[in-house]
């Protein structure tokens, strides 16, 4: 593009780039600017030792990410953290979609009272949840042992327990989400639709299938993503829940594993690298993901 | 209300009630037991009864918040800096959201894949650097800078919500008003912004929640206690986790009421408002 018709494109969309220009501006104080500090930072030796005297020393911070096994063992562990949620929150939140979307006396209390987990403060809930899965005093144990005569489970005291429980604390407060989005998704296919299968004698299995799951598809994929995304980097349940990866450090996923790194060991240089690696496999994913559900869309 | 339809079995309602309601309950539940814990007399706050509200309920926690301890001036920060924030946030992402439904600019795609690769960083990481610029900017320790980082923190999610609206809205309509002599800013300001109130107003909501539940910057950012807002202090009671549980709780059902209250007032228009930019345009 030559010079004059770059003017002319810039005078062309002038009111666009006004609109955007705030918006990019906090962006680049509280992310852009950020970001590009960390990128410098991953190469570097930054940590307690050198805080104000870093230099930079190439890709050893890189190479140190993916020399120690930790890194494979809380990836995997982060897949399975993110699968299981996300595949959850979609399970529960368009099974319920599908249940709330017909005529139904009372419909608007269940829908309403059913978004509430997403209305309570990320924070609020974790420490809550830590509250019920408590060992003698937690009510899922009370019940257990009051109600079901069973024993006690070991919720926040035992690896496996205290990923569990934030397992279930995540799922809780996250359906609502896909709920909303499903419902919203629902409400925009044609009625006739259904009625047009039902004259041609389709099952509503069938109708699920062919109708319903289709149509849905867009509305959910982008929520989907974003459900990873947000999944994959979930800081506050994992860690407010195990209250800082306890037991020993066990109950972690990448991101918590980071904070730790930074804010308790201080290896700066250390975490910013792995935090670019998290970067890049969310973006490595976020393509991959859209590509292929764009490359199916012509189907419908 | 709505009627059942004659055609379908009444069983099938049974089961569809009571899948509902079992939902519900589970949902519910954990609300249920954070206001009773608030309710519980302080010497019994480590329970093995299993009714969710104590038998000798008392206000004791409420009063001990609001006439002993900080809670109002927390309160009153948060409100602060939650209003400021959805200010900025619902001025940004509707004018940021209109570019990018509307105008084939330059790096506008690019600027879209952006913002989504801005929710792909560990925000972990972005402490660090934000705290040393906010000391050069002097305004760390300030509600200034909370409000700064508060408001990016949901714009990205905000200005795509906003532009999935602004494409379900038919181009046609600015069309008419731009041949009738209205000039481009206005008819943003008086035909497309009316319009996509629905989508304004989860952006709000967004906004607001963004700054009214967040911890972790606020922790970073605010060191003057008269400063603090409602997460930092309750925070504060809940590391006197033995002596102090059912101040936190009480705490934390003050700071659901505002938000829950928005959810429920507002949970039809989230459902036609939020569209992620999902509808092809």
């Amino acid at each position: 593009m030559n010079l004059a018709r770059f003017a002319a494109h810039l005078r062309e969309n002038k009111l666009a780039y006004i609109y955007i220009l705030p918006s990019f501006v906090v962006l680049g104080f509280v992310v852009i600017y950020p970001f590009i500090y960390n990128v410098v930072i991953s190469f570097s030796d930054m940590s307690l030792g050198h805080f104000r005297d870093w230099k930079l020393i190439g890709l050893e911070q890189y190479l140190r990410v993916f020399r120690e096994k930790v890194f494979y063992i809380l990836f995997l562990k982060t897949l399975g953290w993110t699968f299981v949620n996300v595949f959850f929150h979609v399970v529960i939140g368009v099974s319920l979609a599908l249940l709330l979307n017909r005529p139904l006396p009372g419909r608007a209390i269940f829908r309403t009272l059913l978004i509430l987990p997403w209305a309570v403060p990320q924070y609020i809930t974790a420490l809550t949840w830590r509250g019920i899965f408590n060992y003698e005093y937690g009510y899922i144990n009370l019940l257990l042992k009051k109600v079901f005569d069973l024993p006690p489970i070991q919720w926040l005291s035992d690896p496996l327990g205290a990923f569990a429980a934030a397992t279930i604390t995540n799922i809780w407060l996250g359906f609502p989400f896909m709920m909303v989005i499903a419902l919203g998704g629902l409400q925009s296919i044609p009625k006739e639709l259904y009625e047009a299968a039902e004259v041609d004698g389709a099952q509503p299995w069938r109708q699920f299938w062919t109708i319903t799951a289709p149509l849905l598809k867009p509305v959910m994929i982008p929520a989907i993503s974003l459900g990873v995304i947000w999944t994959f980097n979930n800081f506050n349940v994992i860690w407010l829940v195990s209250d800082g990866g306890k037991p020993a450090d066990s109950t972690h996923i990448l991101v918590s594993f980071v904070y730790r790194q930074v804010f308790n060991y201080y290896s700066y240089g250390y975490g910013a690298a792995l935090s670019i690696v998290i970067f890049v496999i969310l973006l490595l994913f976020s393509i991959n993901f859209i590509r292929r559900t764009r490359a199916t869309e012509g189907v419908y | 209300m709505a009627r059942l339809e004659k055609t379908t079995p009444l069983w099938k309602y049974v089961i569809i009630y009571a899948i509902l309601i079992m939902v519900t309950v589970i949902t519910v539940f954990p609300i249920i037991l954070v206001f009773g814990v608030s309710l519980r007399p302080g010497n019994m706050l480590w329970t093995t009864d299993l009714s969710p509200i104590p038998a000798n309920a008392t206000f004791d926690a409420y009063r001990t918040i609001f006439y002993e301890k900080p809670f109002f001036r927390w309160l009153l920060n948060s409100t602060i800096v939650s209003f400021m924030v959805t200010v900025v946030g619902v001025s940004l992402a509707s004018t940021a959201g209109y570019a990018f439904s509307r105008y084939k600019f330059a790096g506008r795609d690019a600027g879209m894949i952006a913002l989504i690769a801005t929710q792909m960083f560990p925000v972990t990481m972005l402490l660090l650097p934000l705290f040393l610029m906010l000391i050069k900017l002097k305004v760390y320790d300030t509600f200034l800078g909370l409000v700064i980082a508060y408001s990016a923190t949901a714009l990205p999610f905000c200005i795509w919500q906003m532009k999935g609206y602004y494409d379900t809205i038919p181009y046609s309509l600015e069309e008419a008003a731009s041949i009738d002599g209205c000039s481009r800013v206005k008819t943003f300001y008086q035909i497309v912004l009316p319009l996509a109130a629905p989508a304004l107003v989860i952006t709000a909501l967004f906004s607001f929640m963004s700054a009214w539940s967040e911890y972790l910057v606020a922790a970073v950012i605010i060191i003057d206690k008269r400063l603090y807002t409602l997460p930092l202090g309750l925070k504060q009671f809940q590391s006197n986790f033995d002596t102090e549980w059912g101040l936190y709780a009480a705490g934390a059902v003050i700071v659901c009421i505002p938000v829950v209250a928005l959810f429920l007032f507002l949970s039809r228009w989230l459902i036609s408002g939020l569209t992620l930019g999902s509808v092809k345009g």
